[in-house]
């Protein structure tokens, strides 16, 4: 995967002395606009090294019409994999689990207030919440946009 | 007649499989060798969103309407549910009434031709093994509607007290009609009698809530009964398999009238108070427990000859340790079936959840659930635990919606 790649150039040159100068120009490439995808549909996006996460459209649509959300405190710090809210529609409550690991750093207050735009604008004003990245290597574990569509596919 | 609490249907909840990691309360599976309703191409033309749900390929939701839209639209209008994958039964015999009672709390000789009463089946500890709608179309002849998540137990159930009892000599003749042989749609809401009329011979000014007649649905013979699962007037049609879709598209032609899937039917029947066979109901609890001491009729409780009737009329007379109660959560996360609830004066656990969601109708959240006997009466403030936390409730009169049942005044 394009992820992969990109963190290996990075590592190897940040022991170099071209590190400063490369810095930016590896950061740049960790924040290309890709989301990267869970298993179980979640997303997430870095910019600056903060994560924001989100639903896939897949994960919405199973789940329909959302009317509650419950997202994790400012400020808590949360592991990769951990349950970290949910989202509950008429048909299902559905747990919500960290792509990534680090500090959240703020909640999506306009999708607590109104649960229904994680539907309608799931990859956009929809988002749930947004994390500081303790390990930004860990986005080498998720999916990139190609590789989730497969996955829909082959499940 | 009493607060009517009419239960049927729905089956325990299963796996979205897809997203069985996001997914977690277990509503649907995909296993396939799922039978196929003979509705099944029209949920398909329609934009269904078909799962298997107890063994039958049926709709969730369409695609034209959300849930909440689908379950608002039946309380306004009216909408047609496919219900095939319930077990029809016909029930033959001079002595197929005594039959009967001998195995539920019913008193068949006591209701008129071509009425309808729900009962329970039940087991010698007075435990409910299912609930079903039996409709006396005369002495002679029964017609039995029940949960098709039981449909394996409901059969071997009928068939072997049948068999013991015409080996005493008695007459009786049980008769399963397979879903290919037979469909059964719903058609529910405030418009569903006016849409009917047009379409039947039937008077449906005189067909009063929980009574059955055979007549013509567009041509087809068919029989109506004014029942429902929803809490809104409406009537249940039992059509033959291949004239289903006929039946079905005719209803459909009117603009009061749109199809809605499963997902609609459990809030519906949520709101209406209605207990839900595997969730709120099950063999280890009594009618009298689940809050359904009104299924043992009158002139049974002096007969005191149905199965577990010592234990259940006991607890009659001497109370229960613990009741189905309805819910209610104003605001925040609905409670789902397994919630822990507590006292909120004690935060001790006094019971628990056994179905719950968003009340489309109401806005916050309904559930029913157990609590102990000195916490049943409306208005105790709980807590339901919901992910760790204790989100405050309070015990509520069922149904939460007012039932809208055709009912002479």
């Amino acid at each position: 995967m394009v992820v992969c790649s990109v963190f290996r150039v990075t590592s190897r040159l940040a022991r170099s002395s071209l590190a400063t100068q490369c810095c930016g120009r590896a950061l740049y490439s960790t924040e290309q606009k890709g989301r990267f995808y869970t298993k179980k549909h979640e997303w997430v996006s870095v910019k600056d090294n903060v994560g924001t996460v989100g639903i896939s459209s897949y994960a919405q649509d199973a789940l329909g019409e959302v009317v509650y959300v419950q997202l994790p405190d400012v400020g808590k710090e949360i592991a990769a994999g951990d349950e970290c809210g949910a989202l509950e529609s008429v048909k299902a409550a559905s747990e919500v689990y960290s792509p990534v690991s680090g500090t959240v750093t703020e909640t999506n207050k306009a999708a607590e207030a109104k649960p229904a735009l994680i539907n309608k604008s799931c990859y956009e004003e929809g988002w749930l919440f947004r994390v500081r990245l303790a390990k930004p290597e860990e986005l080498q574990q998720l999916m990139d946009q190609a590789a989730y569509d497969k996955f829909l596919q082959d499940h | 007649m009493c607060s009517i609490a009419l239960s049927r249907v729905l089956f325990a909840p299963r796996v979205v499989p897809k997203i069985s990691g996001t997914v977690s309360t277990r509503w649907y599976s995909d296993e396939s060798k799922a039978t196929k309703t003979p509705l099944y191409d029209l949920h398909t033309k329609y934009g269904g969103k078909v799962v298997d749900f107890a063994g039958f390929l049926l709709p969730v939701q369409y695609s034209d309407l959300s849930l909440s839209e689908s379950h608002l639209f039946t309380r306004k209008s009216a909408s047609i549910f496919d219900v095939s994958h319930m077990l029809q039964t016909n029930v033959r015999g001079k002595d197929c009434l005594s039959w009967f009672e001998s195995i539920c709390p019913v008193d068949l000789k006591g209701m008129k031709d071509g009425s309808s009463s729900l009962t329970v089946f039940l087991n010698e500890k007075g435990g409910i093994i299912d609930d079903l709608i039996v409709t006396k179309v005369n002495a002679e002849t029964l017609y039995v509607v029940s949960n098709a998540g039981r449909l394996e137990v409901d059969k071997q159930h009928m068939k072997e007290t049948s068999e013991i009892f015409r080996k005493k000599g008695n007459d009786v003749n049980v008769e399963f009609l397979e879903t290919s042989q037979r469909a059964l749609i719903a058609l529910q809401g405030p418009k569903a009698a006016s849409v009917l009329q047009k379409l039947t011979d039937i008077t449906v000014e005189d067909l009063m809530f929980m009574t059955s007649r055979l007549g013509k649905v567009a041509g087809v013979d068919c029989r109506v009964t004014r029942c429902g699962y929803t809490g809104e007037d409406g009537v249940e049609i039992s059509i033959p398999a291949e004239k289903a879709e006929l039946v079905t598209e005719a209803l459909l032609q009117s603009s009061d009238v749109k199809l809605a899937g499963l997902g609609a039917r459990d809030s519906l029947r949520l709101e209406a108070g209605l207990c839900l066979y595997g969730n709120d109901i099950d063999e280890s609890v009594t009618p009298v427990e689940a809050n359904l001491t009104w299924l043992i009729a009158k002139r049974r409780r002096t007969d005191d000859n149905f199965p577990g009737s010592s234990i259940i009329l006991r607890q009659i007379k001497e109370g229960v340790t613990k009741r189905r109660v309805g819910i209610r959560l104003e605001t925040g996360p609905p409670a789902r079936k397994g919630a822990v609830l507590k006292d909120a004066k004690t935060s001790e656990t006094i019971g628990a959840v056994t179905s719950g969601c968003p009340a489309p109708s109401l806005g916050g959240n309904v559930a029913m659930g157990y609590v102990s006997e000195a916490l049943k009466k409306a208005g105790t403030q709980l807590f339901v635990n919901i992910r760790g936390k204790d989100v405050p409730c309070a015990v509520a009169k069922m149904p939460f919606v007012p039932s809208k049942y055709y009912i002479k005044k």
